[in-house]
């Protein structure tokens, strides 16, 4: 039986870290994350794990000995968020790179500078190619749910790539939400034991990892990279199905809600998502066809099959909580459209960022966004492609 | 048992030849001296900056280690054995290990006393069971010889050139070997492949067999980077440990102890002429400044014996 609780998103990712026992943990404080490591490493004091945690100096280093950790064979997690990714960033490619499925939070917020402490999406989207996986959350529920699944993303044989599981600063890090949790015997043996095909300790096989690559070898090692990312597509949808089969909750590359006879329609990713469903049953009670995709996977990217799912709206908006300073729309935008070329080519696409630094995004600002589309797909016509939500021009 | 080096040379190699460090290089030297200190029966997880070292050694898809080695980033040495040994714990209280593994990180000067200076002192710091060296050349060698904060004063680097107006590296070298020290952990010493490697070796082996975090500093000089001729490097290294430019000494349990005090010790000059970046030193107008450096030189000697208790 499943069990119920009340707790916020960064608790309910510390009791997935217990559930999951890793070998290793090092970590960094860092608001809004810091309670992670802050709650872990009570787990940590109490023995109710066999963890080895590292309370290293720096973001940096946490990602270092991270690498350190699961190039030793050791299962290895942590947490971080904006500055602390992007101190991250260099090792962030040589993680992947090394194939080591290290399974990191990363609770979103705005990146330097200004300084600010509130959510947008600007560190992960920053990370987008550095070759991590990367998984994006509603709500406390699915950054439990998708913390769980990583591991066994992370680890599949094919795939051996580390994996982000994102969600929003404050918004869902702190808001205590009711939570489904499983038993921890069920997401022990849900996750299975850790075995690395290659590992530092391995002492009768002795490795040598991180070689200088010159460029006779390196475009392949890249190539191979890239083909780890596509196994991950299909992998994250058997994890997925195994995951439904346990607890009841479905995950796919994204969730459509009520887009099955919808004329318009937003592509929103994390918390907002919530604000956003419940306008598109106010617009359905007014008889509007409005639907929404809250997408779940961003890296590898659903191009085929999110490009088909706006295939059949007028309209579509595209929501970005980053911004990319192209001139050309957020990051989000960018590659949504990119798939519609091949697959939605005759939907109409717009941009929109919002709520950058934690700027609040109320219902009847996402309002006016169907309006916008309503008048789109009225006329055939789109007056601005780029906008803002919600700021003071 | 009393130190022998021919004995010792018949120990298995844990570094193959054909590695592409340059002829006269002090760094391959330090390393294999510092792998023949552990036991046979150890294995061991090798850390490597970015740097010579780790370029020359491990270029794919070969590799010049025997052991475990695994290469990062720059600045992170520390930081990623720190990783690995944390592994070794976790995965021994679950049954998970076999044997014993030592962990050592190598990073040149510029790994070390600059760039990953943090990460070091992190990792020194949460006391983890495992041995950084440095294999100090006084400059970033591997980018073409600019200066770090390990370069002497007045040093020619191409990032410290000597020039009409200013007659290179313009600061002192830093202490890093006391600010390890300061960091009171089980065992910090100052060493070089001097001699017959006696004091290299024994050193390395205390750092290894040692528990807990253990620092080494190790001059390795460069004969690009310093310019001497190859075959000198050995006499390069004595010349620095006869002027006291270099002391050998060692802090356990933060007790200081010198190892070597020089019968006569020469003036420094004898150890800045054979070495090119040095020779724009010896002109007329520049006299002062070998004076300078003499009595840096002895400020620091004479700090060293006071600690030591041989003032």
């Amino acid at each position: 039986m499943a069990i119920k609780d009340k707790l916020s998103g960064n608790e309910a990712i510390a009791v997935a870290m217990r559930q999951i026992d890793p070998d290793v943990v090092a970590a960094f404080p860092i608001t809004p994350s810091t309670e992670v490591p802050q709650y872990f490493s009570q787990f940590v004091a109490n023995g109710q794990v066999h963890t080895e945690f590292v309370a290293v100096e720096s973001e940096h280093s946490a990602m270092s000995a991270c690498i350190g950790a699961e190039a030793a064979g050791a299962r290895t997690m942590t947490a971080t968020s904006s500055q602390g990714l992007a101190l991250m960033w260099e090792m962030l490619y040589i993680a992947a790179s090394l194939r080591l499925p290290i399974v990191m939070s990363v609770i979103n917020r705005a990146l330097s500078g200004p300084i600010n402490i509130h959510n947008d999406h600007s560190d992960s989207m920053g990370a987008r190619d550095s070759g991590w996986i990367q998984l994006y959350c509603e709500n406390n529920q699915e950054a439990y749910d998708n913390l769980i699944q990583a591991i066994r993303i992370a680890e599949h044989k094919d795939v051996q790539l580390p994996v982000m599981v994102c969600y929003d600063g404050f918004i869902t890090s702190h808001a205590v939400e009711n939570i489904e949790l499983i038993e921890d015997e069920k997401v022990k043996e849900f996750i299975g034991e850790y075995k690395p095909q290659y590992s530092l300790l391995d002492r009768d096989n002795p490795i040598s990892m991180g070689p200088l690559d010159m460029p006779a070898f390196y475009f392949e090692h890249k190539r191979a990279q890239a083909e780890a990312m596509k196994n991950a597509k299909r992998v994250i949808l058997e994890v997925a199905q195994e995951f439904e089969k346990l607890t009841g909750r479905k995950y796919g590359y994204f969730e459509e809600y009520k887009m099955e006879d919808a004329e318009v329609g937003i592509v929103i990713m994390n918390s907002t998502a919530g604000t956003a469903k419940f306008v598109v049953n106010e617009l359905r009670k007014q008889g509007i066809k409005a639907g929404l995709i809250k997408l779940r996977v961003f890296r590898p990217f659903p191009f085929e099959e999110l490009g088909k799912a706006l295939s059949h709206l007028k309209a579509v908006a595209i929501m970005d909580k980053a911004e990319s300073f192209s001139t050309a729309g957020g990051p989000l935008f960018t590659e949504v459209r990119s798939a519609m070329f091949d697959y939605a080519k005759d939907t109409k696409a717009v941009s929109y960022i919002y709520g950058l630094g934690g700027r609040d995004v109320r219902p009847d600002e996402i309002m006016g966004v169907y309006k916008d589309l309503l008048e789109i797909a009225r006329t055939g016509q789109v007056k601005s492609t780029f906008n803002y939500l919600g700021v003071r021009e | 048992m009393a130190y022998n080096l021919k004995t010792l040379t018949e120990k298995e190699e844990r570094i193959t030849g054909g590695h592409r460090m340059c002829a006269g290089c002090g760094a391959p030297i330090v390393v294999r001296t510092v792998l023949r200190a552990l036991k046979p029966e150890d294995h061991a997880v090798i850390g490597v900056a970015t740097g010579c070292l780790e370029v020359s050694t491990c270029l794919y898809p070969y590799t010049a280690w025997k052991d475990s080695f695994i290469h990062s980033a720059f600045e992170n040495a520390a930081a990623t054995v720190s990783g690995a040994e944390a592994a070794y714990r976790a995965l021994a209280k679950v049954g998970k290990v076999k044997g014993t593994t030592k962990f050592i990180a190598f990073g040149g000067d510029g790994g070390t006393y600059d760039i990953g200076f943090q990460a070091l002192s992190g990792a020194m710091e949460r006391g983890h069971d495992m041995v950084y060296v440095c294999y100090d050349n006084e400059a970033y060698m591997n980018t073409g010889i600019q200066r770090s904060s390990s370069t002497p004063k007045y040093a020619d680097t191409t990032t410290s050139p000597a020039g009409s107006e200013i007659p290179g590296k313009v600061q002192f070298k830093k202490d890093l070997t006391m600010i390890m020290a300061a960091h009171n952990i089980p065992y910090v010493a100052q060493t070089a492949p001097f001699r017959n490697l006696k004091d290299l070796y024994e050193k390395a082996e205390k750092a290894l067999y040692t528990p807990g975090p253990a620092f080494l500093n190790v001059l390795a000089p460069c004969p690009r980077g310093w310019r001497y001729n190859t075959p000198q490097l050995m006499e390069i290294v004595r010349l620095a440990i006869e002027t006291c430019v270099w002391p050998l000494y060692e802090v356990i349990e933060g007790k200081f102890i010198l190892n070597y005090k020089p019968k006569n010790k020469l003036p420094v000059v004898e150890y800045l002429k054979p070495q090119g970046r040095f020779r724009h030193l010896f002109t007329k107008e520049n006299e002062g400044l070998l004076d300078e450096i003499q009595k840096e030189v002895d400020r620091r000697w004479n700090r060293l014996l006071e600690l030591c208790g041989e003032a």
